[in-house]
């Protein structure tokens, strides 16, 4: 054994794991990504994979990549680049060169790097990126996991196909020695997953532990490197991703408000997980059904809150299309239901898998006739449980339909989480009208209280029959209406009654920054980490720039007019063509400035922070 | 959530189930009928008012709800099953009937007409047929006859029609039946057939549209051809038919074929309908003829088939009862928490 290493000490590492999309490079990052995690390391991920299930082997679109970072202070964002890229073949290397820092370690797969593979990542005849010295500013470990995974598992009965799948490990155990890592977590890992598949378990541990071993025994590698523990808030924490984060959180509500939960939905990326998350917890009482299409999904949902329980849809852009019909029947009957859009790249099927800000005007203006509703959106991947949290009570407690926004990217990308106790959230109060009350002869379904909200009287209270639908609806009554008056009175009541739940929600905050300056940054969702850290040092720099963060898009905060105008500038960057630039426009007039990335992928810290050096000349 | 209604003793008349709304189809329409029929079995069924639930659609019959005073959803177009799945999986106790036309629940809905018939839920559903889209003022439905003139197919429809009852079969409905609504007694019937059926059901009801489609069904319906023109089936009994009683269906192999009584056949020699033969039901539902082709076999009226399969519902239950039984009613900080966390001190 080796003693002949040195541990150097890091603050900071982007790892990004890339590979065939057979090769498992989700698997391994998610197993580094908890290995961190169990540490106290302060981390971020982002997956990203191609939308085809298996695109043809060893090609550029088959690549699928998996980015880590994580710190011993806190990290907001995956990093912008990574200093190491594990590159299981010729294609993974060729498509995330551009994101490896100058210097990088590069841990090639020799075996990835053959004659076919080269041309299959469209390397020009007899070119071989790791011989023809365009890696020569970058550290290059190559390695050949194929045959030394394969001389690992010889004794292993397994095919061959079998022990070259088991490729993965053998990069993990390298890396686990590479970052002075103990194994436990992932070796529990397998023998939880492969517990009746004695032989696939023995070939995965053998894998990882010749992967360790040889960074051990190879003399090629002088220096391990240690990333301590950050120094975040105490508590006890857990990793999470953002559907994960969602799906609890729904739980939660639902527990808390003691209304049985119920979910119509039919699979779309990148929704489906939490779909997937749901069906497990029937314990909680949790009613999942898979629909024949959106539109099923959100009219079942629809019928659940109808009775009396917690109806929600989630979906991504497309099927967000489907429901639209039915969004405007919640509308108009006034109930309460969970409309739950995991943005993806748009229009029409356009990117699945990878990450957009583009569907904030179809949940804003989207529907026929003039059809308002609350409109949240989560932050971060552990932000999905708090902000779904008080998108249902927003929606029991105005009797409305919320629509709530994430995307792929959080909704894929995890940090750790300091999950709260069950008995520290707060309340949430529903009141079901239950019978006539003193004086009230007939049940007036439409009656409303002063924050514009009708009673929810549910099918089996007696002496509250009564009849709601999709036609306009006489003031008080609830009966159907073509009164031009009438008309006009319930489209202001719809609105004012959406426009109230600005009273019942917190003031916005400055993340950080002065309270007043030269430039405000304004976001909303996933940009939030981007933002947060382009701001944070440009601070640092001495800028007057000050980042705000939106959870509550429709209403907006009542003093967010306020704060706009304390700027001499409002920079609003959005991956997106412009979509909160329109609406932050119209609604104060301000002369603010778009930033606008539209390339399914996240906004990056050195980007905006260059942009905004650019806006302060 | 308290909402089970307490089962008392009640008196109700088919009046208690009328609302104040007053009635907007065109007199004269087949709906009044149904309407009439509904309201009049309703207190028969031993069912709390407030614990009855009727969705519907978009389209003329789709109104229905207004006018009964129980619970109600007038929807959207073709999503009133859909909606009904979501609120029967939540409140399984709540008698839901599901009002339906041949547009609304043939055209936009019948995809997810198949998708509740296939599950299971123990519901009601009367699809209205007039074979003709009535408020948007007369263009073909799904289920008109083929060469159909409308106002959108001045030159005669191509499409072929749905069969609604062989539909339904095909999408494995667990209750299928057919009635009309010039035939009170017998649509009072076959309601509370269907109500009594545990799982889905499905009631096709001819109803006439004298506005679009005036006389759709009226060989089936009048005195003087009805006879000759429909078959009523009956669990066990023959397939009998005829102003004189003398017609009938017997299985000749596979083919059923229209013999006279007078013809040397007695009524042992019939086919004897078995609700609950499947692939008998299979046949009968494809007694479907144009009635003007000659040698044409009678329209069957009444159950073609019944079945008993565990409700969607009932199943979800189950899941539930069963998830708590292994794991425990669940524990909010146990799954907050997750099964790997660390501490920072």
């Amino acid at each position: 054994m080796s003693t002949q290493t040195t541990v150097q000490q890091l603050k900071d590492v982007v790892i990004k794991f890339a590979g065939d999309s057979g090769d498992g490079m989700q698997l391994t990052g998610m197993q580094f990504t908890n290995n961190t995690a169990l540490l106290g390391i302060d981390l971020s991920t982002f997956p990203d994979f191609p939308a085809e299930i298996r695109a043809p082997q060893g090609t550029l679109p088959g690549v699928s990549g998996f980015q880590l970072h994580f710190s011993s202070d806190p990290v907001y964002t995956p990093g912008d680049s990574c200093d190491v890229l594990v590159a299981m073949n010729a294609a993974a290397l060729k498509a995330n060169l551009k994101s490896l820092k100058k210097g990088g370690i590069i841990i090639a797969n020799i075996d990835g790097f053959d004659a076919k593979n080269l041309r299959l990542a469209n390397y020009p005849d007899g070119v071989n990126p790791l011989t023809d010295g365009s890696l020569d500013g970058y550290v290059v470990y190559e390695i050949d996991i194929t045959k030394l995974t394969r001389e690992a598992l010889k004794d292993v009965d397994l095919g061959m196909k079998e022990k070259d799948r088991a490729k993965n490990m053998f990069v993990l155990g390298f890396l686990y020695w590479l970052y002075d890592r103990n194994m436990e977590s992932t070796i529990h890992f397998l023998q939880e997953k492969f517990a009746k598949k004695p032989l696939i378990l023995e070939g995965n541990l053998k894998a990882l532990h010749a992967g360790y071993n040889y960074g051990d025994t190879t003399e090629a590698f002088t220096t391990r490197y240690r990333v301590e523990r950050a120094r975040m808030p105490r508590g006890t924490y857990r990793s999470i991703t953002g559907n994960q984060a969602l799906a609890l959180g729904l739980i939660a509500a639902s527990q808390k408000s003691g209304l049985p939960l119920f979910l119509g939905s039919y699979p779309i990326t990148p929704a489906s997980d939490i779909l997937h998350e749901l069906s497990k917890h029937k314990n909680f009482g949790v009613r999942t059904f898979q629909a024949e299409d959106e539109i099923a999904g959100i009219s079942s949902a629809i019928g659940a809150s109808y009775g009396g329980c917690m109806g929600v849809t989630t979906t991504s852009g497309p099927g967000m299309a489907l429901k639209t019909e039915a969004m405007g029947l919640a509308v108009m009957l006034e109930i309460p239901l969970l409309i739950i859009d995991i943005q993806r790249g748009g229009p029409s099927t356009g990117l699945p898998t990878k990450t957009e800000q583009s569907d904030l005007l179809q949940a804003y203006y989207g529907r026929n006739g003039e059809c308002p509703m609350p409109v949240i959106a989560a932050a971060t991947p552990s932000d999905c449980f708090s902000a779904v949290y008080e998108a249902f009570r927003i929606a029991v407690q105005h009797m409305t339909p919320v629509i709530f926004l994430s995307d792929g990217y959080i909704a894929n990308g995890a940090e750790p989480w300091r999950f709260p106790r069950a008995a520290d959230l707060p309340p949430i109060e529903v009141k079901f009208k239950t019978s006539l009350d003193e004086g009230e002869e007939k049940f007036m379904p439409y009656q409303r209280d002063e924050r514009w909200v009708r009673p929810w009287a549910v099918p089996g209270t007696p002496g509250l029959e009564h009849r709601i639908g999709g036609l306009e609806k006489q003031h008080i009554t609830g009966n159907v209406s073509y009164d031009p008056e009438n008309h006009q009175l319930m489209v202001k009541i719809r609105q004012a009654k959406v426009d109230a739940v600005a009273d019942d929600i917190p003031l916005q905050t400055i993340d950080s920054g002065p309270e007043s300056g030269d430039l405000l940054v304004l976001g909303w969702g996933s940009t939030y980490g981007a933002i947060k850290s382009a701001v944070k040092s440009l601070q640092q720099q001495g800028y007057a720039v000050a980042h705000a963060h939106l959870r509550y898009l429709r209403p907006f905060p009542k003093n967010l007019g306020d704060i706009l105008k304390r700027y001499k500038q409002v920079l609003i960057p959005e991956i997106n063509n412009g979509q909160l630039i329109k609406i932050i426009r119209d609604q104060y007039l301000i002369d603010a400035k778009g930033y606008h990335k539209i390339m399914g992928i996240p906004i990056t810290k050195s980007e905006l922070e260059e942009h905004i050096k650019s806006l302060l000349g | 959530m308290d909402t089970t209604a307490v089962q008392t003793p009640q008196s109700l008349t088919p009046k208690d189930f009328a609302t104040d709304q007053e009635v907007r189809w065109c007199p004269g329409c087949g709906d009044y009928s149904i309407l009439k029929q509904v309201q009049t079995v309703m207190p028969t069924l031993g069912i709390p008012r407030e614990n009855i639930v009727i969705i519907s659609g978009i389209g003329c019959s789709s109104r229905f709800p207004y006018y009964m005073n129980t619970y109600g959803m007038h929807s959207i177009h073709g999503r009133a099953t859909a909606i009904a799945s979501g609120l029967k999986a939540c409140r399984p106790e709540l008698s839901v009937w599901i009002v339906t036309g041949d547009g609304d629940g043939l055209s936009i809905g019948a995809g997810h007409m198949v998708h509740i018939l296939r599950r299971n839920f123990d519901v009601n559903i009367l699809l209205f047929n007039n074979q003709i889209y009535g408020l948007t003022k007369g263009q073909y439905s799904p289920t008109s006859e083929e060469n159909k003139i409308t106002k959108s197919t001045p030159y005669g429809s191509i499409d072929h029609p749905f069969n609604p009852a062989a539909l339904a079969l095909g999408a494995d409905a667990t209750f299928v039946a057919r009635s009309m609504d010039r035939d009170p007694k017998h649509l009072q019937e076959m309601l509370k057939r269907a109500h009594a059926h545990k799982g889905a059901s499905f009631l096709e009801i001819y109803q006439n549209c004298n506005i679009f489609n005036d006389g759709a069904f009226e060989i089936f319906t009048e005195k003087a051809t009805k006879a000759d023109e429909t078959i009523f089936l009956e669990h066990g009994k023959p397939l009998l038919f005829g102003a004189q009683r003398n017609k009938g269906i017997r299985l000749d192999g596979l083919k059923p074929v229209v013999v006279s009584l007078d013809d040397g056949y007695s009524a042992d020699d019939l086919w004897i309908h078995d609700e609950h033969d499947l692939y008998k039901a299979q046949m009968l539902v494809r007694l479907f003829d144009d009635p003007s082709v000659e040698g044409h076999f009678p329209r069957p009226f009444g159950v073609f088939y019944e079945t008993q399969r565990p409700s969607y519902e009932e199943l979800m239950q189950q899941q539930i009862e069963m998830a708590k039984g292994k794991y425990g009613v669940g524990d909010l900080d146990k799954l907050l928490a997750g099964s790997e966390t660390w501490t920072i001190n």
